[in-house]
């Protein structure tokens, strides 16, 4: 089987699993108040890390090139309120004109 | 469930737009387009699905690609506990099934963390934006199969966006923030040292800031 499915089922799995934690297990308890605030912080630190990889990570090597370009056209959009397709839209002309120029 | 489609519906073209661009991705990620389409049917999570299909681009490996996207899943879990109350007296399987549903929009347009969450309304949403998705990455990864360099449309560029929209999206206190700075500090300094992947997975621990600051 290829990496590809590998990753397609057992990320399949896991996320059916997490999303059926509390429909299916719980009934109206809640979760102790630090467990939630804990795992309220994954999501801002995995996507700050995301961003950086995505932005800056060559390989094993940090690079500034075309990306960064994206980026800023990308959160100049979000300071504009622009809706989410429209930040990546601005995110990928700006990434592929910076590319195409240099 | 009409009031719910009206509130849903400007959202559904960027969802079939993300979702043509996560089957590109997938295609120059050596995905067919079958496992492409299989993905988002059934993770239906846009973030984690981009998340590992990067990090597979990138040469890192399945475990890499599979934990970092779980992790980033891992938000649903608390989403799914604070509405469970609403899944009361149902079968089993139909909760389990109906949980598939719950993504960021269905749920916080229907009212998800408050009192007022309306099940009803978060399935009629969920099940339209599971179709933009589904269809959105179907066009994508046969678009995909015919572009050669998908470099020259800038997706890479495109997606790095992406993410930092959705991080400004949950930053909402201070310590989202410090996690947030933390997380990226954590990244670029392992990116020379460690395979593609495993930056994005170490740099959970900077959740570990909220346990000092309580």
């Amino acid at each position: 089987m290829s990496a590809a499915w590998i990753t397609v089922i057992a990320t399949g799995v896991g996320t059916v699993v997490l999303k059926a934690v509390g429909p299916v297990g719980v009934a109206g308890r809640e979760l102790p108040p630090r467990v939630a605030s804990l795992l309220s912080m994954v999501g801002p630190a995995i996507l700050a890390a995301l961003v950086v990889t995505e932005t800056f990570a060559h390989g094993r090597s940090l690079v500034v090139d075309a990306r960064i370009a994206g980026v800023a056209a990308g959160a100049a959009a979000v300071l504009l309120r622009a809706p989410l397709w429209a930040v990546v839209l601005a995110g990928a002309v700006a990434t592929a004109a910076v590319r195409a120029l240099s | 469930m009409r009031k719910g489609l009206r509130l849903i519906a400007p959202l559904l073209p960027a969802a079939f737009a993300i979702g043509a661009s996560f089957g590109v991705l997938a295609r120059a990620s050596h995905f067919s387009a079958v496992a492409a389409v299989v993905m988002s049917a059934t993770t239906f999570a846009g973030s984690s699905q981009v998340a590992a299909a990067s990090i597979l681009g990138a040469g890192g490996g399945i475990a890499a690609a599979v934990l970092a996207a779980l992790l980033l899943n891992l938000r649903y879990t608390p989403m799914g506990v604070v509405v469970a109350q609403s899944f009361h007296g149902l079968p089993v399987w139909r909760r389990l099934a109906q949980a598939q549903l719950l993504v960021d929009e269905s749920w916080a347009l229907a009212g998800g963390g408050t009192k007022r969450f309306d099940r009803r309304m978060m399935l009629g949403m969920g099940a339209a934006m599971w179709f933009a998705w589904v269809g959105g990455t179907a066009a994508g990864a046969v678009l995909g199969s015919v572009v050669n360099d998908v470099s020259a449309f800038g997706l890479d560029g495109a997606f790095a966006a992406l993410f930092l929209a959705l991080l400004i999206a949950q930053v909402a206190n201070r310590r989202a923030l410090a996690a947030a700075v933390l997380g990226a500090a954590i990244a670029a300094a392992l990116t020379p040292l460690t395979p593609p992947g495993l930056p994005i997975i170490v740099a959970t621990a900077a959740v570990l800031v909220g346990w000092t600051r309580g």
